[in-house]
């Protein structure tokens, strides 16, 4: 089944420059209780970005109306904790195409490329750049460019390169599903289980 | 050219040496002649294919699944028009949003018994077996797979949860994967995945009377952090962890994902032969005697090669606990909170969110701090061994009046041991009460939630902000230092009581 096709994308971002940012924060668990994959971005950060009256926290950059677009920027160690995919699903489901971050928790990471949601991984110090240029202007857009693997600061031009594995890169560029590969790959599961009997 | 593959290490040296002239041409030799890890082992035996320069299509030897990430996975296939590739590889159970009281009851919340019902229908539908509610198998998916014997040595187990690691244990590679891989391994019993680095950390020595397994992961997660293990898979070693049972072996591999290590493993032992012998879906008679002859073969080689490897003493582990919004963020129970001085600039903005949100102080004392809650369970130390200790403990002492607590075996099978051995009775005497399996306040999916401001002392995983209910305050620590907080109160070393 085909998935949507990753295309360059230039963007202004939403800056959350906050390290650790674990799954139960993305999405509550007890907003998991759903049985499709759809609608969870309505409860995205939501102990964060809602009060207990379920009135918007007016601090929280999901409630600015300067910050928007469709890239994420998150601190050190984003998607920690659970293996909920869920996760992957309420940033895509809210309008993400894009997590920026200095480094993913590896089950996040996962979930993410198999939702046609690319995590873009960088080092601290650009990472750093990222946040000082949208901190001086919510307006700042940024640049991600999937064929080449990099990642562009557009206004002054910064870029670096990022890494993806060349399998899941065509999957992403092509709309793959690994599932369908998988199936293809039928005989030779066959095959490997008869040798093991 | 072809080297002689050789376990010498004298052999492994010498061309170790050679490599100094063409360093790329020579390492790539000396990997060749490096002996294995029990990781590779495991790994490399169920590589069905691989992509150049992607993943690995991984065979999966045993799927375990429950209510919560495989509805999705299940639709996927039903979209596709394609039904369950091995069922008889599956096993299924409810655990994450059962409720712990009135078991034999509808489920008051329509979401849970939609999913529960769900996972039934699912089941029935694809031929696969279920422990549903009520079952006397019934329980936390990662309890249940040990105890039943359908956890082994060698295999690879796939789960979507994160706490799949826990099987790990027996020396076998076990990780948590999304609902997308589910349905792969539904669809295929494969998986596409990235090999990961490996890295070993050894403990060494004896362990304090009073420390316990919970402790030396915590221990261990505070000194690597909770991002330190991320790409790696953990092999646990060292006399410190050999002489671990199976029950605290399940609970240090369950706690290295909490690292962010893909999971963690051990290598099996007689401990763990005599653990899986007897056990319902264990091979029994000759085929036991054939297995064993086979595991015993899964150990890390002498000259193996680790991306990483770490070396801890077992007399610096004391009894530990988190103070903070990750399992990173632990330090023993007698300790302080750091002081701003000892955080990283960097951290220095999660630091102090953690503080702001737990109404903690950088240099405050935890001993003494009042608490309200303890939970007892999860996959992590809801097994018999912990309420054996807990039960140890507060035999002839009482719970402490501000202290609600929570005691959830782990499963129908932990249940009814702990009522044969008479722990449910000495719990009952001395003011506690067992409540029924689940996963429970570990992530408060169904009511048992602490509420908002409340602290706990929890034997489960996570201390997120939120998990165990919105506004919640958690803080990590072992079974027997829960129990020594449930009868003073308070946050106490519980090596003072003993």
């Amino acid at each position: 089944m085909a998935v949507d096709k990753f295309i360059t994308i230039e963007s202004t971002a939403v800056p959350l420059p906050i390290e650790n940012v674990d799954t139960d924060q993305i999405i509550p668990a007890r907003f998991l209780k759903a049985t499709t994959r759809d609608g969870f971005g309505e409860n995205l950060f939501r102990d964060w970005r809602y009060d207990k009256t379920d009135q918007p926290k007016t601090d929280f950059v999901l409630n600015q109306d300067k910050y928007s677009g469709t890239i994420l920027v998150g601190g050190k160690n984003f998607g920690s904790g659970s293996s909920r995919e869920h996760a992957a699903w309420a940033i895509h489901d809210y309008g993400f195409k894009v997590v920026v971050s200095s480094f993913f928790a590896d089950i996040f990471k996962n979930n993410a490329l198999n939702n046609g949601l690319l995590p873009v991984q960088i080092s601290d110090q650009f990472l750093a750049k990222i946040f000082e240029a949208i901190d001086q202007d919510a307006s700042a857009k940024l640049k991600v460019d999937l064929i080449n693997q990099e990642i562009t600061i557009v206004s002054s031009g910064e870029k670096e390169g990022f890494d993806i594995n060349s399998y899941k890169k065509e999957c992403l560029l092509n709309g793959y599903d690994d599932i369908d590969y998988l199936l293809n790959k039928k005989d030779k599961i066959e095959q490997f289980e008869q040798s093991r009997v | 050219m072809r080297l002689p593959s050789s376990g010498n290490p004298s052999l492994v040296l010498l061309f170790g040496s050679f490599s100094n002239y063409n360093t790329s041409f020579h390492y790539l030799n000396f990997k060749k002649l490096a002996g294995k890890t029990l990781f590779d082992k495991i790994w490399d035996a169920h590589v069905v294919d691989e992509i150049p320069g992607g993943p690995s299509v991984l065979y999966i030897d045993k799927h375990l699944i429950h209510e919560v990430t495989s509805p999705q996975a299940f639709a996927g296939i039903e979209k596709r028009g394609i039904s369950v590739a091995r069922p008889q590889n599956t096993v299924a159970t409810p655990d994450h949003n059962v409720p712990t009281v009135d078991q034999h009851l509808p489920i008051k919340d329509q979401l849970s018994q939609f999913q529960v019902n769900k996972l039934t229908e699912n089941c029935e539908k694809h031929g696969i077996a279920l422990y549903g509610l009520n079952h006397p198998f019934q329980g936390i998916v990662h309890v249940i797979g040990p105890e039943l014997g359908i956890t082994q040595p060698g295999m690879t187990m796939v789960c979507g949860d994160s706490h799949t690691s826990t099987h790990g244990a027996f020396g076998s590679v076990a990780f948590g994967i999304g609902t997308s891989e589910v349905e792969m391994v539904l669809a295929t019993q494969c998986i596409l995945q990235p090999k990961p680095k490996k890295m070993r950390i050894n403990v060494e020595g004896e362990l304090e009377t009073g420390v316990t397994a919970k402790d030396i992961v915590l221990y261990v997660i505070s000194k690597i952090t909770a991002s330190g293990g991320t790409g790696y898979f953990i092999e646990f070693a060292g006399s410190a962890i050999r002489n671990l049972s199976m029950e605290g072996r399940m609970t240090v591999c369950n706690m290295s994902i909490e690292s962010g290590a893909r999971g963690g493993l051990i290598a099996p032992d007689e401990t763990t032969f005599e653990y899986v012998k007897g056990r319902e879906f264990a091979p029994k008679g000759e085929d036991f005697d054939k297995a064993v002859a086979k595991w015993k073969k899964l150990t890390t080689d002498a000259d193996a090669v680790f991306d990483k490897e770490l070396t801890f003493d077992a007399a610096d582990i004391e009894p530990m606990i988190t103070y903070g919004t990750n399992p990173g963020m632990g330090t023993k129970v007698k300790g302080q909170i750091p002081a701003e001085s000892e955080i990283e600039a960097s951290n220095l903005k999660t630091f102090s969110k953690a503080m702001d949100y737990m109404g903690f102080s950088a240099g405050d004392t935890l001993v003494g701090k009042e608490v309200d809650f303890v939970f007892v369970g999860s996959c992590t130390n809801g097994r018999i061994e912990d309420l054996r200790a807990v039960a140890n403990f507060v035999k002839g002492r009482k719970k402490a009046d501000n202290i609600t607590a929570w005691i959830v075996p782990g499963s129908k099978q932990v249940e009814k041991q702990a009522n044969e051995e008479g722990i449910t009775e000495t719990l009952l005497q001395a003011g506690f009460k067992l409540r029924q399996p689940g996963c429970s306040a570990c992530l408060a999916m169904n009511d048992d939630k602490i509420p908002t401001g409340k602290l706990a002392v929890a034997t489960s995983n996570r201390n997120f902000e939120g998990r165990q209910g919105p506004g919640s305050r958690t803080m990590l620590a072992s079974p027997l230092t829960a129990a020594a907080v449930a009868v003073t109160g308070k946050i106490v070393d519980p090596r003072t009581l003993l």
